[in-house]
């Protein structure tokens, strides 16, 4: 074990990266705007710095622990330079914070309040930049950004996509697409994951909570919301529920109240998506054509590979999304209800800002009608609890409606990387027993890794199995099984890594804690379910002999003749 | 042809050089960028029409100047008299056998006030100010006959200077670096061969072993010139142990402080020493490839560079199997886009990897993960054109130059208010005195002497007591300046320093990368405070806030430009805060430098009462009565100054 003086405390530490993690190990928490343990070590904030015995100032992010080191972190020399770099920042940075969607959420405003910054002598006189409201999913306010490079980094190292860079140099510096093009001429997926890391409120989520505030107030308007799997596990973030924490029950209860006429869970979605994606991969396994079936829930992902790889499209499943089936089905079941004269509206809550992007897509429109009409992130359902005046904590538990409310445990950990494989496999296997349930466990389809592999007996053969979160890690996969490196026969695929839990709509931030709060909620919900495998599910049986009786091809999966994304 | 061993560089030495010597008169005109742009492209043109027919022409020396001794070199049997044979020569290029005359292209001579310059050899000769004109004269009168024209010659004090080496300028200079600039022809590849060129590195190569030459790097305590002054044997000794085996030479050649041009001056007028110092560093550390990173302002210097190393390739001197050895090395030139960061060694290495030119994090340090994320050397030009003679005459030698922890010469360009500007070298030690009065002349106007700015953006300026103070780089961190890469600007009591500190914040803004926050707004705002002082709307407060900005600029910011960023500013302030003070509080400029803070004033005793002034004011500010004397109100005054050129009784002026 090897040690260092932190302000005057002995602490120890073994194999910290860096000076900063042994720093904020030793409880304190030093600032910074540009520091992610998943990103590289970018340094430019400068928020991190500490002295050494000789008074020697650097930034803790980018330097290695050395046994015997003596540092300090709250020297008066470091409060003053971290409130001078603060009130800098501040200085170029709107200062509309009352106004801003980030406000109270913003690190910069938090660590204004922290640091007691108490004036701002210089003129932010930087040319006010158009807001970009192109894309679907996002909204960048350039004004607002802080040049943290936190999205920049995110979107190249994480996600492997590349879209937002620097541009201009000194005090003109700015983050964005190439020739700076609007987002939504690029190449974004959606995904978000620079919005999650943004310190600031310069890349925030794009907002349809007026047009459902609408719905809700018209009385000719029948609002149906579904709600999925991972936003249960966020929802509480914001209202002092543990990190993790099923929130459904109080969900439930607060958008009833707020007007929402049918409840349901997206969970029954995914229950469909099993039946029928199980369906397509065992059909493939047989004909050994389009191996490996890539899955289709994420729509990052499928945008990422119509874009990158559009020879892989067609060994992306046929079927719909979860949201995509159940908004179809929902919208089949309204049309054939010929008592109900009012107007049906879908919402769905999704962690996911690239759902947004999903509905829009001509394909996910039925007879002419849009399967879902809005898709509200968990963050911006906080948002709206909260203008109700709504307190989540101290809503009672309520049940969902039916029938739609009824789903099983393989539904809800879809909200996972690794749940959706998990899913198929409960379905697959002939022994409906707990224990071959619990086997499936520890195959290696859990856990926190970006790519992770299984082999299955299944039948007189073998599956190959590959789950994997995160475009980079995928692009990575991808290029392995182009090269005949790998081989697989079903790759899960989840743009964000560890799955929608992370996703870009959940509310922020997103440590290493709340991660692993939020991946054990979910799995605590699947043990405590009753319904272990989607087709143990009554209800889905019932609509497959009812509703979906000769139409699953129509609403649960996507015609052959795919239109091109656009 | 590629030369296939030792012997046959030595070969290729001697018949180069007897044809060098076997020419009765070479004429070498200063192809550096000042000389060009002074015309000496047309001069070179001139020169060479008019020595077109040499032949006939007898080519006899006057009585008035001594021959230099001309020792001619044994005939060699090798016949590649051809490969020597250079495009200008006029007459037959074999040994032994006289030309006449070689007109030739040279690097800059350094003596840039004076250019365009022509050097005649080997008279020795220097022709100041030449115009296309004068070459008829030159040839006629000179060239034909030997007989000097003074009024080309430079004068200093009333006194002549036929030759270059007496004069003062370069009589005070110990240029080693600098040698061959000026003396021979950067384009080919021979004259360099000829002075000795390629011979340190073939000594390395057959003789020493690659620590060898490391310890003899590490002994003589090169430190590097391009501003940093870290001990150059010691990064190549990191290097050579790095685990890695894949290892690079980079060349810093992108010399970014305004005014500074020594790295080009080395790049145009001598580029092989500048390669043959990179060979042997590859040697040395085990490298096979390596990147000359170069302005694209240096449009001159890459072309010469490019030459040189298809020259070198094709001798063999570059490429596979180097002079019929198992060692290889490839050099490739990168143009920088014109960024001052990417003078900064991770920007610079991430701009040739084809990324934003912007510095990253260390550790790792370039030694450990550079170009490429490999092992990597990085040098400037003035070091690597170092090592050679370090090379050729050993380490001990090479530490009998300047002082103990400074060793060696140092380049530097002198600008500014100084009569003889231009590029100098001298010992490391030298102190600013010497360089300012014996080597510049002394200051232009015979105006006092106030300041001189020396390490340009980053550096800080020293005033008369710091005359006396030995130039090295670690004397002039103590007086908070540093050499950086060696721009010297002379400054005379005409020059307002907050307009100084201006002028850099201003550079350092524009070039800040913009990556981290205190650079990036920091510079902005000390520019804005800066702006604000000269414009005669600044506070005392505002005094304060730069040095409060300057602090945590320079504790906190990410890479070495950045840290070193305020430092005119810091540097200005403490030596001349009287002169802030008198901006913010008096609102006056004791310089008259800053126009805002100039009065107009018309002194009546002068006045003829004209009226030319106030029919030449843009804004109407002067008023008066006809043959009374005028007055101007300074509250419409706009400062251009039209009025006092106007005046023909020089009754206007500036009150400070």
């Amino acid at each position: 074990m090897k040690y260092m003086t932190i302000n005057n405390r002995k602490v120890a530490f073994d194999d910290e990266k860096n000076v900063l993690s042994v720093i904020r190990k030793a409880g304190i928490n030093l600032p910074t705007f540009c520091y992610h343990s998943e990103l590289s070590t970018y340094g430019a904030c400068r928020m991190c710095v500490v002295e050494d015995d000789r008074g020697k100032i650097f930034a803790s992010c980018s330097e290695v622990p050395r046994d015997g080191m003596v540092i300090y972190t709250n020297t008066p020399k470091l409060q003053h330079h971290r409130k001078m770099i603060l009130e800098l920042m501040l200085s170029a940075h709107c200062r509309e914070c009352t106004t801003c969607k980030k406000n109270g959420d913003c690190t910069l405003q938090n660590l204004a309040k922290q640091l007691g910054v108490s004036y701002i002598r210089f003129e932010n006189n930087k040319p006010q930049i158009p807001i970009d409201e192109s894309s679907d999913c996002i909204v960048i306010d350039k004004n607002k950004c802080i040049l943290c490079g936190d999205c920049v980094r995110t979107c190249e190292e994480i996600q492997g996509l590349g879209i937002l860079d620097f541009a201009y140099r000194g005090s003109k510096m700015q983050v964005m697409p190439a020739f700076d093009r609007k987002m939504a001429e690029t190449a974004c997926v959606g995904c978000g994951q620079c919005r999650v890391v943004c310190p600031t409120g310069a890349i925030t989520i794009k907002h349809n909570i007026h047009p459902v505030w609408e719905a809700l107030a018209d009385k000719n308007t029948r609002v149906i919301v579904q709600i999925a799997p991972a936003v249960r596990v966020a929802v509480g973030d914001k209202f002092g529920i543990p990190k993790g924490e099923n929130s459904l029950g109080k969900l439930v209860a607060a958008l009833r109240r707020m007007g929402f006429d049918e409840i349901y869970d997206t969970d029954f979605g995914a229950d469909l998506t099993i039946m029928e994606e199980s369906k397509e991969f065992l059909e493939r396994v047989e004909s050994g054509e389009k191996l490996p079936l890539f899955t289709s829930c994420c729509p990052a992902w499928v945008k990422f590979c119509e874009q990158k790889y559009p020879e892989l499209r067609a060994n992306i499943s046929t079927c719909r999304s979860p949201q995509q089936m159940f908004g179809a089905v929902l919208k089949e079941e309204a049309r054939n209800n010929k008592k109900d004269t009012r107007k049906t509206v879908v919402v769905s809550i999704m962690p996911c800002t690239a759902k947004k992007a999903e509905i829009l897509r001509p394909e996910h429109k039925t007879e002419g009608e849009q399967d879902v009409d809005f898709v509200l992130t968990t963050t911006e359902v906080i948002r709206m609890i909260k203008e109700a005046g709504i307190d989540l904590a101290q809503m009672p538990w309520e049940a969902m409606d039916m029938p739609f409310g009824l789903s099983s445990g393989a539904g809800v950990i879809f909200g996972v990387s690794g749940g959706v494989t998990e899913a198929v496999l409960r379905r697959l296997v002939e022994d409906s027993g707990m224990e071959a349930l619990n086997e499936i466990k520890f195959t290696g389809i859990r856990g926190t890794d970006g790519i992770k592999e299984a082999v299955i007996p299944y039948g007189d053969r073998q599956i190959k199995i590959a789950v994997v979160s995160g475009l980079k890690n995928a692009d990575e996969l991808i290029q392995k099984i182009k090269s005949g490196e790998v081989q697989y026969d079903f790759v899960e695929v989840m743009a964000c890594r560890r799955g929608c839990m992370a996703g870009g709509g959940q509310p922020v931030p997103i440590g290493a804690r709340t991660k692993a709060a939020r991946y054990e909620g979910l799995y605590r919900i699947d043990d405590a379910s009753q319904i272990k495998r989607s087709n143990d599910n009554p209800i889905v049986g019932e609509l497959y002999e009812g509703l979906l009786k000769g139409k699953e091809h129509k609403l649960l999966h996507n015609n052959s003749d795919l239109p091109q994304a656009k | 042809m590629r030369i296939q061993n030792r012997e046959e560089l030595d070969q290729i030495r001697d018949m180069a050089a007897a044809k060098v010597s076997s020419t009765k008169c070479r004429i070498l005109i200063c192809a550096g960028t000042g000389c060009l742009a002074g015309g000496s492209g047309e001069i070179y043109e001139k020169m060479c029409e008019l020595t077109k027919d040499c032949k006939d022409v007898d080519v006899e020396f006057g009585a008035e100047i001594a021959h230099s001794e001309k020792d001619t070199k044994e005939n060699s049997n090798v016949d590649i008299n051809k490969d020597i044979d250079a495009d200008v020569d006029k007459g037959e290029s074999v040994s032994g056998i006289e030309i006449p005359v070689a007109v030739k292209r040279s690097g800059c001579h350094g003596f840039c006030e004076m250019g365009p310059l022509m050097r005649i050899e080997p008279l020795g000769i220097l022709y100041t100010k030449v115009k296309p004109e004068d070459c008829e004269e030159i040839f006629e009168r000179t060239i034909k006959h030997g007989n000097i024209i003074h009024h080309l010659l430079y004068k200093q004090d009333g006194i002549e200077y036929p030759k270059q080496e007496e004069i003062p300028f370069y009589e005070k200079q110990t240029r080693l670096v600098l040698k061959n600039c000026g003396h021979i022809d950067a384009e080919h590849i021979e004259e360099y061969i000829a002075v000795g060129g390629y011979q340190s590195f073939a000594k390395v190569l057959f003789e020493q072993t690659p620590n060898d030459v490391i310890e003899t790097i590490l002994e003589s305590n090169l430190r590097g010139r391009g501003g940093g002054g870290f001990q150059t044997g010691y990064k190549w000794k990191q290097v050579a142990r790095q685990q890695e085996k894949i290892r690079y030479i980079v060349c810093n050649g992108d010399e970014g402080d305004p005014g500074a041009f020594m790295d080009r001056s080395i790049m145009e007028g001598d580029p092989h020493k500048m390669i043959e110092g990179m060979l042997i560093a590859a040697y040395a550390v085990g490298a096979q490839e390596g990147y000359i990173y170069v302005r694209a302002e240096y449009p001159l210097a890459i072309s010469r560079l490019r030459l040189a190393i298809s020259q070198a390739e094709d001798r063999g001197l570059l490429g596979e199997h180097i002079l019929g050895t198992d060692f290889s090395f490839h050099l490739h030139i990168n143009r920088g886009a014109g960024a001052f960061v990417c003078g900064e060694g991770s920007a610079l290495t991430a701009s040739i990897e084809g990324k934003r030119g912007m510095p990253r994090v260390k550790p790792p340090r370039t030694v450990e993960q550079g170009l490429f994320a490999k092992p990597t050397v990085l040098n400037n030009v003035e070091t690597f054109a170092n090592v050679p003679m370090i090379i050729e005459k050993g380490a001990k030698w090479y530490r009998s130059i300047g002082p103990e922890n400074s060793p060696g010469t140092k380049a530097f360009a002198l600008t500014g208010s100084v009569k003889n500007t231009g590029l100098i070298e001298v010992p490391m030690g030298t102190s600013l005195r010497e360089v300012i009065y014996d080597i510049g002349g002394g200051i232009k106007g015979d105006a006092k002497f106030k300041a001189v700015q020396i390490g340009g953006p980053s550096g800080g300026c020293l005033i008369t007591p710091h005359l006396d103070v030995s130039l090295d780089f670690d004397s002039l961190k103590k007086m908070g300046a540093m050499i950086g890469s060696g721009g010297l600007v002379v400054m005379d009591d005409k020059t307002c320093m907050v307009e100084v500190a201006r002028f850099f914040m201003n550079f350092t803004q524009n070039e800040s990368c913009g990556k981290c926050v205190p650079c990036r707004e920091g510079t902005k705002r000390m520019l804005e405070i800066l702006e604000r002082i000269v414009a005669g709307k600044g506070t005392r407060e505002d005094l304060d806030l730069l040095d409060e900005l300057a602090s945590t600029i320079t504790d906190t910011a990410l890479c070495g430009l950045g840290k070193s960023a305020a430092l005119p500013v810091m540097s200005t302030l403490r030596l001349f805060r009287k002169e802030y003070e008198e901006h913010v509080v008096d609102k006056k400029c004791a310089a008259k430098n800053c126009t805002a803070l100039r009065r107009f004033v018309i002194s009546p005793e002068r006045c003829k009462g004209c009226s030319k002034c106030a029919r030449n004011c843009p804004v109407g500010a002067i008023s008066g009565q006809i043959k009374k004397p005028y007055v101007i109100d300074d509250s419409i005054c706009i400062k251009c100054g039209a009025c006092e050129s106007a005046c023909a009784f020089h009754a206007i002026h500036i009150e400070a």
